[in-house]
This record gives C-alpha cells, sequence and structure tokens, in this order.
C-alpha cells in the first residue's frame, strides 16, 4: 500500500471525531487496539481446525455460531513467533468488509484488555525507520500512558495478498 | 414482515394467474371440448381482468376482457374451441404478460393485431348463429344477438343495486361500477339514501347507499352484469329492461320480447355464481397451502437450526457423563426434536420439479407450431422434489436439451412415416431419484445423433484428428465442445453453437453429471444427474491424522484397507492392484502434512474423478455423514483442495474435500517430489 493511501486510511479512521472508541489486547507483549465498532464478539478458545495447504497467518477455522470462520494469528503477519496459550488467550471475532463482502475473521490473542477511548492528539503515523514490522499493517500509533498503542490495518493485513506474496519470495 | 406493496402482489398473483391460463390453455389443445378447461381459463381471464383494473392496469384489463369475451362465448358454447382460438389466446397472453410489466409502454398497435387475431379466430370458425349476427356485436353472445331487437337498437334498462356494507373493505369501488355503467351507454343515475342512518350511527367505512339507473345502451343484458360480476354473489342486483319508453314497466311485467331475455339471464347468472364462487374458494385455498418466503430467510433459518443442532449435541455429551436422569431424558427428547427440525428445514427447500417441467409445455407447443412437426410431450415423475436453487439453474440447460431434441432429434411427419414411426414425435422429460441424486433425463424418439455429421464437425473444426480413433461415448461428448453445433442451417431453435458446452457446465457446477446415449434411427437421451440439494452432502467421515474430513459420497467407490505390503512397497510406486487394475494411490498425511505417524491399519478410499480413479490413504473411516455445506471464507479461497466445510456433532469443524483439485494437487506434490529427488 503506498504512502498516500496510508494517509488517508489514517485520516478515515479518525473521522469526524478526535476520539475513537477500541478494543485494546495483547499480542507478545505489545498492546493492540481495533475500532470496537467491528468487534463482534470476544470468545474463549475453541477447538480449531487446521486447513492444510492455507497460508500460515489463517491456517484454521473455527465454528463460530453455526459459521465456519477463519481464525487468524496476526502476530505472524507482525514478524512474531506464535506462543503457547494461555488460561488468558481469547479469540475476537470482527467483521471486515474484504472486497466489499463483509467477512467474520476469528483473531487469536494473548489477552484481552479493555474497551477504551484513544485520542487523537496522541496518535502519530507509523515511524518509517526502527520498525522491523511492515508500515503498512500499521495504521497509526497512539501513546497513552508510558506505552504505544498500535493500531493495525486489518485491511492492508487481510486484502493484500498479492503484496505479500511478492516480498515473501523478494530476498530479504 | 413490512406491508409489501399492493401493487407487487398483484404482480406475482397476476403472474400466477397467467401461468394458470397457460396451463389450462395447453391442456384445451389436447382437449378441446373439456368444458372444466374452458372454465378455468374463463375465470383465470376475468379474475385477471378484475384485479387488473382494481390496481389501475387499465390497458391490461381492457385487453383481457376482450380475451375473456371470447372464452365466454365458447364457454356457453355459441362457438366452438378451435386450435387457432386457443393460439390467439396464447399468443394475446404473452401480451397480457408485456401490460403487466410495462403497463405504460406503447402496446396499442401489437394489442389491436392480436385483437383483430382472436376476432378472426373467433368469428372465421364461428356456429351459424354467431355469423348471423352483426359484426358489431362481436362480443355479443349469439343467443342475446337473435333474440334481441336488431342490435345497434338502443334499449332502455333499469338497474337497482346495491352492495353489501363492507363492500369497500374488500376493495370494491361502487365509483367504478357507475364509471362501467357509464361507458355502456346514456346512464341516469339516482342514489337511494333510504338506508343512510343518522349522523350518530354512521359508519364511513361501509355503505350506506343503494342506486338506481337508467341505462340506454345498444350493448346486451349480459355486457351490464359483467360490470357487477365480481361483487355479483354478495350484492342485489335487479336488472330489467323497460319495456320500449313507458316508465311505469315494472321489472316484474315483463313483456313477451323482453321475456326471452330475461329467463336468459336468469340462466346465465345461476351459472355463473357458482363460478365466481368457485374461483374465490380455490384463491382462498391456494392462499391458504403456500406462503412466499424469502429464499435468505429459509437460510437463516437453517443456520439456526444447524446451531441449534450442535449445541444439541453437546448438550447429550454433557447429559452422558452426568449421572441426573431427568437431564438425559430431556437431552434425549431435544435431540430427537431438533433432529426432526432439521429434517424439516430440509424439505423446505425442496420443490416438485412440476414447476420446471411445466415450463416446457408451452415451448413444445410453440415448437411443434414453427417447426411443423407433431409433437407430444410426456412428463414423468413430476412429483420428484429437488432443491430451488437446483431447479432454478436448470431451466435454461433444459430449456436447449428440449429444444435440440425438438430441433435435431424429431423428424418431420412425412419422414417419421417414411421410416416407419407415428407421424406424431414424443419427447420425454423424466425425473426421478436414487439416493442422493435426482436424475433428469431427456429423451426423444427421433432419428438419434449423425455420429459421421458428429465426426466430420469435429474434424472440420480440429478437435479430432481424422485418423483418430474415438469410443462411440467419446465421440458423442464431442458434442459438449464449446462451439460445436451439427445443424446444418442456424435456426431460430438451435444451432447456433452455444449451450451444449453452456448446458455442461451448468450441470457441472450443480456438482452433476451428463450422459448422452443415442442409437441411430431410434432416438436420444441426455440424462443429468443432480445431487439433490446444494446445501447438504453425503460424505465419508475419515479421519487423517488428528484431522477429520468429508469425501463425498457419490465420488466414492469403495473402501479397501492398506496391506502392509502395498505400504512399504510404496516408496517406489504409489498404486495398488484391484481387481486385475492399477489404482494409484495419495497419502493425505503426506498431502495435508500432518506431521503424524500413520495408524497400524490404514485404509484407502477409492474414489473416481471423471474416467480416473485413485485411492486416497486415510487413517480411519469413520462413518457416512450427512451434513450441512458451509462455504470456506475468502481468506481461505486459495485452498482448491477443499470446497467446503462443515461442522461436525462435537461441534468442531471439519473440512470437505474436493476431490478432483485434490488429485490435482497431489500430482503437482509429487512432480515437485520428482524434481527434487
Amino acid at each position: 500500500m503506498s504512502e498516500a493511501a496510508r494517509k488517508i486510511d489514517h485520516n478515515t479512521t479518525w473521522s469526524e471525531t478526535d476520539e475513537l472508541s477500541v478494543l485494546t489486547f495483547n499480542l507478545n507483549g505489545e498492546t493492540f487496539a481495533i475500532e470496537a465498532i467491528v468487534v463482534q464478539e470476544i470468545l474463549d478458545l475453541l477447538p480449531e481446525t487446521h486447513v492444510p495447504g492455507s497460508k500460515p497467518y489463517v491456517s484454521s477455522v473455527i465454528n463460530f455460531r453455526g459459521k465456519v470462520i477463519p481464525l487468524a494469528d496476526i502476530r505472524l503477519a507482525f514478524g512474531m513467533d506464535a506462543t503457547d496459550t494461555t488460561i488468558d488467550s481469547r479469540i475476537i471475532v470482527i467483521e471486515l468488509d474484504l472486497d466489499d463482502e463483509p467477512t467474520l475473521i476469528g483473531l487469536r490473542t494473548d489477552k484481552v484488555y479493555e474497551v477504551t477511548t484513544l485520542q487523537k492528539v496522541a496518535s502519530e503515523p507509523p515511524p518509517s525507520v526502527g520498525m522491523r514490522w511492515r508500515p503498512d499493517y500499521i495504521n497509526c500509533l497512539v501513546k497513552r500512558g508510558g506505552e504505544f498503542i498500535i493500531i493495525p490495518n486489518m485491511h492492508a493485513i487481510f486484502s493484500s495478498q498479492k503484496e505479500r506474496n511478492a516480498t515473501a519470495q523478494s530476498p530479504n | 414482515m413490512t406491508n409489501p406493496d399492493p401493487i407487487s402482489v398483484f404482480r406475482t398473483e397476476a403472474a400466477e394467474l397467467l401461468e394458470q391460463i397457460e396451463s389450462g390453455l395447453l391442456d384445451l389443445t389436447r382437449s378441446l371440448d373439456d368444458r372444466d378447461r374452458i372454465d378455468a381459463v374463463f375465470r383465470g381471464l376475468h379474475t385477471l381482468k378484475g384485479s387488473g383494473a382494481m390496481f389501475g392496469f387499465d390497458a391490461l384489463a381492457a385487453f383481457t376482457h376482450h380475451c375473456e369475451t371470447a372464452f365466454d362465448r365458447v364457454r356457453k358454447g355459441d362457438v366452438p374451441a378451435t386450435h387457432e382460438l386457443v393460439s390467439a389466446v396464447l399468443s394475446a397472453q404473452d401480451h397480457m404478460r408485456a401490460l403487466l410489466e410495462t403497463p405504460n409502454g406503447d402496446h396499442d398497435a401489437l394489442s389491436a393485431a392480436l385483437l383483430d387475431n382472436l376476432h378472426r379466430a373467433v368469428d372465421g370458425k364461428g356456429s351459424a348463429a354467431a355469423a348471423a349476427a352483426p359484426v358489431a356485436g362481436a362480443s355479443e353472445t349469439a343467443a342475446a344477438a337473435i333474440a334481441a331487437p336488431a342490435a345497434g337498437a338502443l334499449r332502455e334498462w333499469r338497474i337497482r343495486f346495491s352492495l353489501p356494507a363492507n363492500a369497500m373493505a374488500n376493495g370494491t369501488n361502487p365509483l367504478g361500477l357507475l364509471d362501467e355503467m357509464r361507458e355502456l351507454g346514456d346512464c341516469r343515475i339516482v342514489a337511494d339514501t333510504a338506508r343512510v342512518p343518522d349522523l350518530a350511527a354512521l359508519d364511513p367505512r361501509d355503505i350506506h347507499l343503494a342506486w338506481n339507473v337508467t341505462l340506454k345502451t345498444d350493448r346486451p343484458r349480459s355486457d351490464i352484469e359483467d360490470v357487477f360480476i365480481f361483487v355479483m354473489d354478495e350484492m342485489e342486483l335487479d336488472i330489467a329492461e323497460a319495456a320500449g319508453e313507458d316508465a311505469s314497466a315494472a321489472p316484474a311485467a315483463a313483456s313477451a320480447p323482453a321475456g326471452a331475455p330475461m329467463a336468459k339471464a336468469v340462466v346465465v347468472t345461476e351459472r355463473e355464481a357458482p363460478a365466481v364462487q368457485a374461483a374465490n374458494d380455490a384463491r382462498q385455498a391456494k392462499s391458504a397451502e403456500n406462503v412466499r418466503v424469502p429464499a435468505e430467510r429459509l437460510d437463516e433459518m437453517m443456520d439456526r437450526v444447524g446451531e441449534l443442532v450442535i449445541a444439541q449435541s453437546r448438550l447429550t455429551q454433557l447429559a452422558g457423563t452426568a449421572a441426573d436422569l431427568g437431564l438425559r431424558s430431556v437431552s434425549e427428547e431435544i435431540e430427537r426434536l431438533s433432529g426432526e427440525l432439521r429434517d424439516t428445514m430440509m424439505v423446505l427447500r425442496m420443490m416438485p420439479v412440476a414447476s420446471l417441467f411445466s415450463r416446457f409445455r408451452r415451448l413444445v407447443h410453440d415448437l411443434s407450431r414453427e417447426t411443423g412437426k407433431e409433437i407430444e410431450l410426456i412428463t414423468e415423475g413430476e412429483t420428484t422434489e429437488v432443491d430451488k436453487t437446483v431447479i432454478d439453474r436448470l431451466a435454461d440447460p433444459l430449456v436447449h436439451l428440449v429444444r435440440n431434441s425438438i430441433d435435431h432429434g424429431l423428424e418431420r411427419p412425412d419422414e417419421r412415416i417414411a421410416a416407419g414411426k407415428a407421424a406424431r414425435g414424443q419427447v420425454v422429460l423424466s425425473a426421478h431419484q436414487t439416493g442422493g441424486e435426482v436424475i433428469i433425463t431427456i429423451k426423444d424418439d427421433g432419428r438419434g445423433i449423425d455420429r459421421e455429421r458428429v465426426r466430420a464437425k469435429a474434424e472440420a473444426s480440429g478437435l479430432v484428428q481424422p485418423d483418430q480413433a474415438l469410443a462411440d461415448q467419446e465421440l458423442l461428448q464431442l458434442i459438449f465442445q464449446p462451439g460445436f453445433s451439427t445443424a446444418q442451417a442456424v435456426t431460430n431453435l438451435s444451432g447456433r453453437g452455444v449451450g451444449m458446452d453452456v448446458v455442461k457446465k451448468t450441470v457441472e457446477a450443480l456438482r452433476g453429471t451428463i450422459d448422452i446415449a443415442s442409437r441411430p434411427g431410434e432416438g436420444s437421451q441426455v440424462s443429468l444427474r443432480i445431487p439433490l440439494t446444494l446445501a447438504i452432502i453425503d460424505g465419508l467421515l475419515v479421519r487423517v491424522g488428528t484431522g477429520c474430513y468429508v469425501i463425498p459420497l457419490s465420488a466414492v467407490e469403495e473402501c479397501l484397507e492398506l496391506s502392509l505390503e502395498d505400504d512399504l512397497r510404496s516408496r517406489g510406486r504409489s498404486f495398488i492392484s484391484l481387481r486385475d487394475s492399477l489404482v494409484p494411490f495419495l497419502r493425505l498425511r503426506e498431502l495435508f502434512r500432518t506431521g503424524t505417524t500413520p495408524d497400524p491399519h490404514q485404509k484407502v478410499v477409492v474414489i473416481s474423478t471423471g474416467a480416473e480413479r485413485v485411492g486416497l490413504v486415510v487413517d480411519q473411516i469413520i462413518g457416512d455423514h450427512q451434513t450441512v455445506i458451509k462455504s470456506m471464507s475468502k481468506l481461505h479461497h486459495d485452498v482448491a483442495t477443499f470446497s467446503g466445510a462443515t461442522i461436525l456433532g462435537d461441534g468442531s469443524v471439519a473440512l470437505i474435500l474436493d476431490v478432483t483439485h485434490l488429485v490435482a494437487a497431489g500430482q503437482h506434490q509429487e512432480a515437485q517430489l520428482r524434481a527434487a529427488g
């Protein structure tokens, strides 16, 4: 995703208001946040079914109220290691528009914290250096207390398959 | 439910009526003097006219009126029903459909032409009595024409009518009735206010008025009665001819010349009232039988039932471990109920194929006239039920196949007689169910597929080499190639070379197969095997490593155990010998990279993909499993080896194997292994 497109995304997230209601959660010790409005439900761990041949970050499916939905591990998209599940592990079910089609996706998380409100003034676009993560996967960083909350760009993560394949094949 | 738009309700209803009329007309072509059919068509036309006028489809109502009049004459026996008349009304009926869809479009020219056609059909073959009647009275009943003074002479009628108090609630508008009477001729209308109650007792929604009408018209009595035909059985109506200008001639004082039409009128009324009543009854009965439900609601409900079944199986598991007897009995009760609910739900989407077959009667009728071939359409197994989606999607392919049979297959009557067959060709459309599949066959007794022409055509288009040997079935399958047509000339019916490949694609998209058989000089038969439903699959549940997978049962040929020696030998070659033929096999454990050790007694499930047979090595065969298919999400669309997923009794998800893609993936993996050495 280009720099310009990312800016637009960044702006649309903080639409007219200067505040954003989000759900915060933990992945490998980092605090992430997703817009509360896309969250459908928070679930305890469910039996998973591995899908052979699928991409590693969506390697399994779960039964969510009679629907079969993919279970994604965005840690893998951020180059983190998948850790073992703990008693705090939860699945967040979100609904995303992928190619104009509402799609339910389960996100594996290490711990779910709370629904909170973030201020726009405290937000920053992702820095261009000093990050191992792909900058276009991150919508923005928000300072709170002494830490940063990462707002990932779910659309970029789940819809840029071709791009990812291209980077995966490149040497670095 | 939100209030449905009355116009759209009317449209649906009218479309149904038109279908009824059409099927009635087509039945008539078989037995022209079947009174019940004639009455049914008349009633259909009549209802259409009335409700059309009620909802503002004036052009439709006016046009339908003429057809109705024509059928009224047939009904009364004035003119015989002829093939010309039925055809005229059939084409008129198509026009009604257009009028229904675009009420404001410009239809006048076509309307006039069709009506002209209709009148010719009625009068051209009219009885002597009808022929004697003046042309101006085309809509007049012949009997009335004889009994009445010369047409064109003005007669004065005295009409008194009052409507039931609640008539307006039923959609009757007295103003409309009055307007219709004004159209008949010079009219003097006086409202009778005698029964209007005090203001305090007056309910503005009721009708309290009665009307006295003096009408001068050259039209017969039946036309006046027609005005009231919808309300006739509930209202009080008194129609009398005033003798000359003598205003004092009371209805009872019927003079001799007026007596004849009067008597006739009474007879007509009595006959008509039950007819209208019957039509009403039929409509009511129908609305009680059927409820229109949008398909997505059914799907939603299906999902809910799926959830319920899963929750119930968890309950059963819990109850099984608990010692509480009460809990167990409740759990068993719920298990039974939810099982029944699921079965009922599955049936809800099923429709009889009759709805699919019925549209072919018209097609065959039209084609028969167009091609000059005599065709008899026989339908069998119309009560066979198939998923609604299947019916919708099969319509076009079937039309194509039936057209092909008629255009290519059936010979002209003279050719048939020369070949020693009956002049009338037969097309048999049949459906029957075997297991989880429905088999639809289109069979004709025509000349059969001309192999030489197929071959010549295939050679000309480079599909086969001139000296290439082909099995008969392979040769026949060639007609499913894109762009293939043996028709020597492109006709209106077929021969554009589009079609058979589309037919095949559609059938395959429905997870079905298509077979063709043909004997020269005796006819051809095309069979479509389609799974009963797209939502449910009969599968074989197997375990590979720790995961469960479903193999569509329709692809499974047999299951056997992988012997130890075959297993050990398969480093170099992966095939087993099965009744003297070699069947290659794939280890799903390796294909899915489960990383588990194989079970001691592995099984081979032999599947067939088209002509090929392939064995799939699994760890355990759990059993057969009827299941609801859930589609995979977009994020897994790149995984072609699975066509969908399903939810098992314990709530976990099992993936459904796409056999064709699986074999392809297996070949790919083996090629990679070979390349890696």
